[in-house]
């Protein structure tokens, strides 16, 4: 315990390319490129089929199957690609597959849990597809959408820790060195730091939840 | 020149030879995968279904509860394993218990919601027709629950089946120490997409298996 605290005290580790901000700072980097992009295919894919109410069937066996495949083999994989290499970009790309699944089921659902006689409200003043999707359906299934995303940025801050596996940095280096070095102050101020940072992120995304909620879609929900 | 060339033809994603020089290892590295995946998920179902009664059934201790293991689920497996080896040391027992670990809030958050989901009537009813409690909750509020602790223990096994190869780590990873080894021993693929594979089916049968013995068990619940 002490030694944990003098670790933590240590000037010397909050400095450096090993320093805690820099190891911070890739395991952030890391984990908003990979959930950012993952959003970009997830969501669309999502809310378009439950849009359409079509493919659902599919999406959803596509998420669980993507469940199924292990990060950890995904991680090595990318990286014994020629092309691709030790690095950052393999564990992005591992991890947009990792970010992908929780976006697109909680997408689809939410979409999908958009009561009918809303739709069909909707649809009695004119609207046409488009505008019932951006008027009525997404304003009531931001709340699904945005904890989708919020589990996959907090799955994905504390997944992202085995990219120091290829070498891709962020704090899982402070486990694996402590680990290589039989070194357990490092191997649990790194668990720590991940523990914390996973902390802190599911606190900053409950608050981005809140703000995205349009104002009593929340209540209206409840109610129908 | 001609090295490059050997090189990149002694490197194939896919090798036969591979699989028939190395058939053995696979086999035992998917009994060890079988094995850690099994006894984590098992010893997680046998502490998280009694926590789940005791939580319902003690007023205000189902939130502590499941804050403390949605802490402990927090914490990614790297770091659990690595964590739990200086009191284990590089033995199944590290993976084991840092998996159950991990299947543990899955199968309680799920027990938990099976229990809760009993109606109040028919726990009346039940007291009517004479039942003592420890025949209710096993008569009565275990079989309601089952198809929700059965979906928690699918999750689980799904789940720990892709992380047990993070126990390679630790020289225990079964599928997961194929893999690894083909990545140290200079990107040698043909094992790393081979343990790869395996790991996928291995959770896809599990999973299939499991959804036809949930639906053996409960055959009075749709889902």
């Amino acid at each position: 315990m002490t030694e944990l605290i003098s670790w933590f005290t240590d000037p010397a580790h909050w400095t450096g390319s090993n320093g805690i901000p820099v190891r911070v700072g890739e395991q952030l980097a890391i984990t908003l490129v990979s959930v950012a992009i993952a959003a970009l295919i997830a969501l669309p894919l999502g809310i378009s089929s439950g849009h359409i109410n079509r493919f659902g069937g599919t999406v959803m066996n596509i998420a669980n199957l993507g469940r199924a495949i292990p990060t950890f083999a995904l991680l090595l994989l990318f990286a014994s690609i020629s092309a691709i290499g030790v690095g950052f970009t393999a564990a992005v790309l591992a991890l947009i597959l990792f970010a992908i699944p929780p976006m697109v089921t909680n997408a689809y659902t939410g979409i999908r849990s958009v009561n009918e006689s809303v739709r069909t409200a909707g649809r009695g003043m004119g609207m046409n597809s488009g505008q019932l999707l951006r008027i009525v359906e997404l304003p009531l299934a931001t709340g699904l959408i945005a904890a989708g995303i919020r589990t996959a940025v907090v799955q994905t801050t504390a997944t992202s820790t085995l990219a120091a596996l290829v070498g891709g940095g962020g704090l899982g280096r402070y486990i694996l060195d402590g680990f290589g070095l039989q070194n357990t102050t490092l191997v649990f101020a790194g668990i720590i730091l991940v523990a914390a940072l996973t902390g802190i992120m599911e606190l900053v995304m409950a608050g981005v939840q809140r703000i995205v909620q349009p104002q009593g879609v929340s209540r209206t929900v409840t109610v129908t | 020149m001609p090295d490059r060339m050997f090189l990149a033809a002694a490197n194939p994603w896919f090798s036969l030879d591979y699989i028939r020089s190395s058939g053995n290892d696979l086999i035992s590295a998917l009994g060890q995968h079988l094995y850690l995946t099994f006894a984590s998920v098992l010893i997680a179902t046998v502490v998280a279904v009694p926590l789940a009664v005791v939580a319902v059934r003690v007023r205000g201790i189902a939130t502590p509860i499941l804050v403390t293991a949605g802490v402990l689920y927090t914490i990614p497996a790297l770091a659990l394993i690595t964590g739990l080896w200086p009191i284990f040391g590089l033995s199944t027992t590290t993976v084991i218990v840092a998996l159950a670990i991990y299947s543990l809030l899955l199968i309680l958050r799920n027990a938990i919601v099976g229990l809760q989901s009993v109606p109040a009537e028919i726990y009346t009813a039940a007291r009517g027709m004479g039942f003592g409690p420890t025949q209710i909750l096993v008569r009565v509020g275990l079989p309601i629950a089952l198809p929700a602790v059965m979906s928690g223990i699918r999750l689980a096994t799904v789940s720990t089946v892709g992380l047990v190869m993070i126990g390679a780590l630790v020289g225990h990873g079964g599928l997961g120490s194929i893999v690894l080894n083909g990545f140290i021993n200079n990107f040698y693929r043909a094992p790393i997409v081979a343990g790869t594979i395996l790991t996928v089916a291995l959770a896809l049968v599990l999973e299939w298996l499991l959804s036809r013995a949930q639906h053996a068990l409960t055959p009075w619940s749709q889902s």
